[in-house]
């Protein structure tokens, strides 16, 4: 295959496009469309990219492209998509938004990738959106839960996320509130960037003209010590009977730990974000008992390989084969992990559908509108990946969870708070 | 929505106070490790905090790979910390002895480098529970919580800090420490090792260092990043107290402690930026006692 | 050896091809080395401000990032919410920037060594959650995005937006260079440098302490806010996180490694500072027959770093003036300051008579 000089890239969206309404009518798509492809694809190879702090304090991320990475060696292993083989070329940029923009050129001038793939973060991902958009080059994916990537369609095409955004989350647990605990008084602790202020605004906005219930706010920049006592003080003596707690992995423990050697026993709401099992359990050894946060509830939208429920998960079971084999240092119990395998499921799920019309064009469009993904062996059992002409956020279901003990046990349906 | 700062009354405030002191112990705790350091060589030793979190991963291997009970791991932990110390001096900071200040300071960040990679390449970066010696459950006076855990980790630093003070003051080698970093050349005379002593510096500094690892984990939970937000308080804490002072560092860190909780949670809208004003407090500070609370005024030099 | 007004041939001739280097590389190489480079010209203003005032001055700052921010966040609002023309908001983030530095200053002047470091840090580290709490102003966590800067009209199209701003970069560096240069050579720079290697002996001589100071925490401020600025137009969004302790600490670095108190010294720190993590990410995970590199970047990055100041302790700079002088044939001497003491001869010559040479 030849690569299109970048003088035809106009036209050749304007193919893209018209081969594209020419799917949507439903005719089928005759194999003479092959010769127009973009950068970074080969008649044997297709070539993605992402942006990722490989070095510095925010490195435990990369554990997110090392489970993708996994999973596209195994999809390879066996004959590729399309006999096409997908390489996955991770650059760092240190989770600095100003290395991003030239960590992103070296990706699209140098490697030459066809699109990218599961970049990580707000700021870096903001840094670059528009770079990506004029370029017409696919930011697929991203990894970041902040509501803008799904809610900016319109004016980027050609951005798009993945997992549950956080303000649909915090509505769920919003929602439940004012189900069961009408009277609450919330407090609420959040880190304070776009990630806290989504949940706090996606908690404000579920609650509606019941906003008042939130009765207290404390916060604390990442990087701050991890010592949340100060903080969770000032929530109990707001008199909160209801703590809404948004912070990662090691402050919610910091949270948690405080809050029971507090004596305060509040209503507690964990974000996804924070409650992987390994941090609960984490909790339990540090308090050398579980009643403080037994019954605390949180939602999910993965499974958890620390958690006893899948032990015997075929999903799970897969994960670990994969991880075996292809892992180069993952650990089975980071869930980062299982988010970057499962998300390049779904990468692979969108190149497959694409065929042999892979052009940027085609595969932003299956990714943003044509979704329908229900056999991700990662997602929880009734979960979605799903994507339409009105809805450009791939997941948007989750499903609430209780711990009891050494466990998260899920109860309820699987719930949406979009449509 | 109603912003909810103060509440508790008096007894909130003594809460918080307490809670700040708890946070103090910990930075006073990699403080005095900063401050051994300088009093050998005069530099701002950046990796300190890596040191100690790697430190720290050596007791965790120890518990968990090797089964050795706690009270063999600390004292085990902190002779290999002080071996590892004295070596990293020996191997990497030798080479600039003579260099200018600022090179050292380099060089550290570099180890600083080093010893994060290494951290996160050896033992990854889900977070592990590291055991404590002391009960993690409080006491309650009067309404006060009062945390065991934090009780205890005062009163290992301030056993830290009575043994460095015997040993400066009390002990042949540790006069003849500070006699080789006050003056080199007339020590050197004297038949004082003069590089060795820096060697004994970094050891020191590094079992100090694995002390404070040690009881810091348990609190934030063990991963590779773990001492990063501690050094940089410690630092504040130690130049605070007078860099080259022992009772500074272990005073500064409580101050910053104490001034960080009390800024969060009572200076109105503050609490996003408490570390700002923490900060400019203690330049201002500073900037009245410009040699620290408990240093000694600099020299000029001619 | 032939010398021209004082200035070797070879030294001539040095600065040719780097000036036709510098013009050359956007010609000959793709987009993302052409923006690195632009990249390396915003670290070179940003270091010969440094240079000013831990160089020349003496004076420890692990907080320029910080000046860079008043820079980067006064262009990027002036750009975002008044319209302000790109090239008008570059002077202007540098006076902002230099008028907070020279502020900085005042306190300062209490301050030395480790308490002025500390000092310097602390403004560092207080500056971005600052910036992330005033949101109606800063835009808070979420950054400003800009729009791509535009090649001027009078260019008819010949520079892509990336060789435009590349060149813009650099003209800026290289005047901004002479200028530095000039103040260097001037009474002011060797006030400067007085007070560095002696503040009693400068004081005495009459040198005002109080205003070389400040104003030496001024001019390095302002060359930090031109490179915030150009910073922001290049990357096109600033956000609290792109100027936090990395970016000072990389600063610092950089001017070490470059060579404090050497004209040179920036140009070469800010090559370093963008291209060794891209080297050290390359090398990580490669196999030399047997041996296998760490796959941590940050082990290359700090192990090369150690190596570069071993083999250059007075830096990059400091070596090529030995190298230099070595090849022709005259024994050269490179004086770096000893930040806590007195300057430290690094090539000890005792000889007066080279001194008369210059």
């Amino acid at each position: 295959m030849q690569s299109v000089p970048r003088a035809g890239l106009r036209r050749l969206a304007m193919i893209a496009a018209l081969a594209l309404s020419a799917i949507a009518c439903g005719a089928q798509q005759a194999s003479t469309q092959q010769a127009k492809q973009d950068p970074g694809v080969t008649s044997s190879e297709i070539v993605l990219g992402a942006t990722y702090p490989l070095s510095g304090s925010a490195s435990y991320y990369y554990a997110i492209a090392k489970g993708a990475t996994a999973y596209f060696k195994s999809v390879n292993d066996k004959g590729g998509v399309n006999g096409r083989k997908i390489t996955y070329k991770v650059v760092d940029d240190g989770y600095n938004p100003a290395n991003t923009p030239g960590k992103t050129r070296e990706l699209v001038e140098q490697e030459k990738i066809f699109a990218s793939f599961g970049n990580l973060g707000s700021p870096t991902n903001t840094s670059v959106r528009d770079y990506y958009n004029e370029n017409r080059v696919p930011q697929l994916f991203v990894f970041t839960g902040a509501s803008q990537w799904g809610g900016q369609y319109e004016k980027y095409p050609y951005t798009l996320g993945w997992q549950p955004d956080y303000q649909s989350e915090a509505k769920i647990y919003a929602k439940y509130i004012l189900q069961n605990q009408p009277g609450a008084k919330i407090g609420v602790l959040y880190q304070n960037d776009v990630y806290g202020q989504d949940y706090l605004n996606g908690m404000k906005a579920g609650l509606g003209d019941k906003a008042s219930l939130i009765v207290s706010t404390a916060t604390y920049n990442a990087g701050d010590p991890v010592d949340m006592k100060s903080q969770v003080t000032t929530l109990k003596n707001s008199g909160a009977d209801t703590f809404f707690v948004v912070t990662t992995p090691a402050y919610s423990a910091s949270a948690l730990v405080a809050m029971a050697n507090l004596g305060w026993k509040p209503k507690i709401y964990l974000n996804d974000v924070g409650a992987s099992a390994v941090t609960m359990l984490g909790v339990v050894k540090t308090l050398g008992r579980s009643e403080a946060i037994d019954g605390m509830i949180s939602s999910q939208y993965l499974k958890d390989p620390s958690d006893p429920q899948w032990a015997n998960d075929k999903g799970i079971q897969q994960y670990r084969d994969l991880l075996a084999r292809y892992g180069d240092g993952c650990e089975v119990k980071d869930n980062f992990c299982v988010a970057g395998m499962a998300s390049a499921f779904t990468m692979v799920d969108v190149l497959k559908k694409a065929g042999s019309n892979l052009t940027r064009k085609n595969v932003v469009d299956i990714a943003a509108t044509q979704l329908n993904e229900s056999d991700n062996f990662l997602l929880l059992p009734g979960i979605t990946v799903k994507t339409s002409k009105t809805s450009h956020f791939p997941i948007t279901q989750e499903r609430l969870q209780r711990w009891e003990t050494d466990h998260w046990v899920p109860f309820g349906e699987v719930v949406s708070s979009r449509g | 929505m109603t912003v909810f700062l103060a509440g508790g009354g008096f007894q909130g405030v003594i809460q918080q106070v307490v809670f700040g002191v708890a946070s103090g112990g910990i930075y006073a705790s990699l403080a005095l490790a900063l401050v051994l350091i300088y009093r050998a060589m005069d530099i701002a030793n950046f990796a300190q905090g890596e040191m100690a979190m790697f430190s720290t991963f050596v007791a965790y291997s120890l518990i968990t790979f090797a089964h050795l009970p706690y009270l063999v791991v600390f004292p085990l932990t902190i002779a290999i910390s002080f071996l590892g110390g004295m070596a990293i001096e020996r191997v990497l900071i030798r080479p600039f002895e003579g260099s200018p200040p600022l090179t050292m300071v380099i060089v550290t960040l570099g180890l600083f480098s080093i010893v994060n990679g290494l951290g996160g390449l050896l033992f990854g970066y889900v977070f592990k529970t590291f055991p404590s010696p002391f009960l993690a459950s409080p006491i309650n006076i009067g309404g006060v919580y009062i945390g065991l855990q934090d009780l205890g980790v005062i009163v290992v630093v301030l056993a830290v800090l009575v043994v460095v003070y015997l040993f400066f003051q009390r002990t042949r080698l540790g006069l003849a420490m500070r006699a080789a970093a006050l003056y080199p050349e007339s020590s050197r005379l004297m038949g004082v090792q003069v590089s060795w002593m820096l060697a004994l510096g970094w050891g020191l500094a590094a079992a100090v260092g694995a002390v404070s690892g040690m009881m810091v984990a348990p609190i934030v939970f063990l991963d590779p990043n773990m001492m990063q937000p501690v050094l940089l308080y410690a630092f504040a804490a130690a130049v605070l107290g007078g860099i080259e002072s022992p009772v500074g560092a272990v005073v500064g860190g409580v101050i910053v402690g104490v001034t960080l909780a009390l800024v969060g949670a009572y200076v109105p809208g503050a609490q996003n930026i408490r570390v700002a004003i923490g900060l400019v407090i203690i330049v201002a500070v500073l900037v009245v006692r410009p040699s620290g609370l408990l240093g000694r005024a600099a020299l000029s030099r001619v | 050896m032939t010398r021209v007004r004082g200035a070797p041939l070879g030294v001539l001739g040095a600065a040719a091809v780097g000036v036709v280097v510098l013009i050359g590389i956007p010609l000959v190489t793709d987009t993302f080395t052409t923006f690195e480079f632009a990249n390396v010209a915003v670290f070179v203003i940003a270091l010969i401000g440094l240079n000013i005032l831990t160089g020349y001055s003496g004076q420890i700052s692990i907080g320029n990032g910080a000046f860079m921010a008043v820079g980067g966040y006064t262009a990027a609002l002036l750009i975002k919410k008044a319209g302000v023309p790109y090239l008008l908001t570059i002077p202007i983030a540098g006076v902002l920037a230099g008028l907070a530095g020279f502020l900085f200053g005042i306190p300062a002047l209490r301050l030395s060594g480790i308490y002025l470091a500390l000092a310097t840090f602390a403004l560092a580290l207080a500056l971005p959650p600052v910036i992330n709490n005033y949101e109606r102003l800063t835009g808070g966590n979420g950054g400003v995005i800009l729009r791509a800067a535009g090649v001027p009209d009078f260019l008819g199209g010949a520079l892509s937006n990336e060789q435009y701003l590349y060149y813009l970069a650099w003209s800026l560096a290289g005047v901004l260079f002479v200028f530095a240069r000039l103040i260097i050579k001037s009474g002011t720079g060797r006030a400067f440098m007085a007070l560095r290697d002696s503040e009693t002996a400068a004081v005495a001589s009459g040198v005002s302490l109080a205003y070389h100071k400040t104003l030496a925490f001024g001019l390095s401020a302002f060359y930090a806010g031109v490179a915030g600025a150009l910073l922001a137009i290049l990357s096109r969004f600033v956000h609290p996180d792109t100027f936090g302790l990395p970016l000072s600490i990389a600063l610092l670095t950089g001017i070490v490694v470059g060579g404090l108190g050497a004209d040179l010294g920036p140009v070469l720190g800010a090559v370093f500072v963008v291209w060794l993590p891209y080297f050290a990410e390359k090398t990580a995970g490669l196999r030399l027959g047997g041996v296998v590199i760490p796959g941590k970047p940050d082990i290359i990055y700090g192990a090369a770093l150690i190596l570069i100041v071993f083999l250059a302790p007075s830096g990059v700079a400091g070596l090529l003036a030995r190298a230099g002088a070595a090849y022709r044939g005259v024994r050269g001497r490179a004086v770096v300051p000893d930040l806590l003491g007195g300057p430290l001869v690094v090539d000890p010559i005792a000889e007066p008579a080279d001194e008369a040479q210059t």
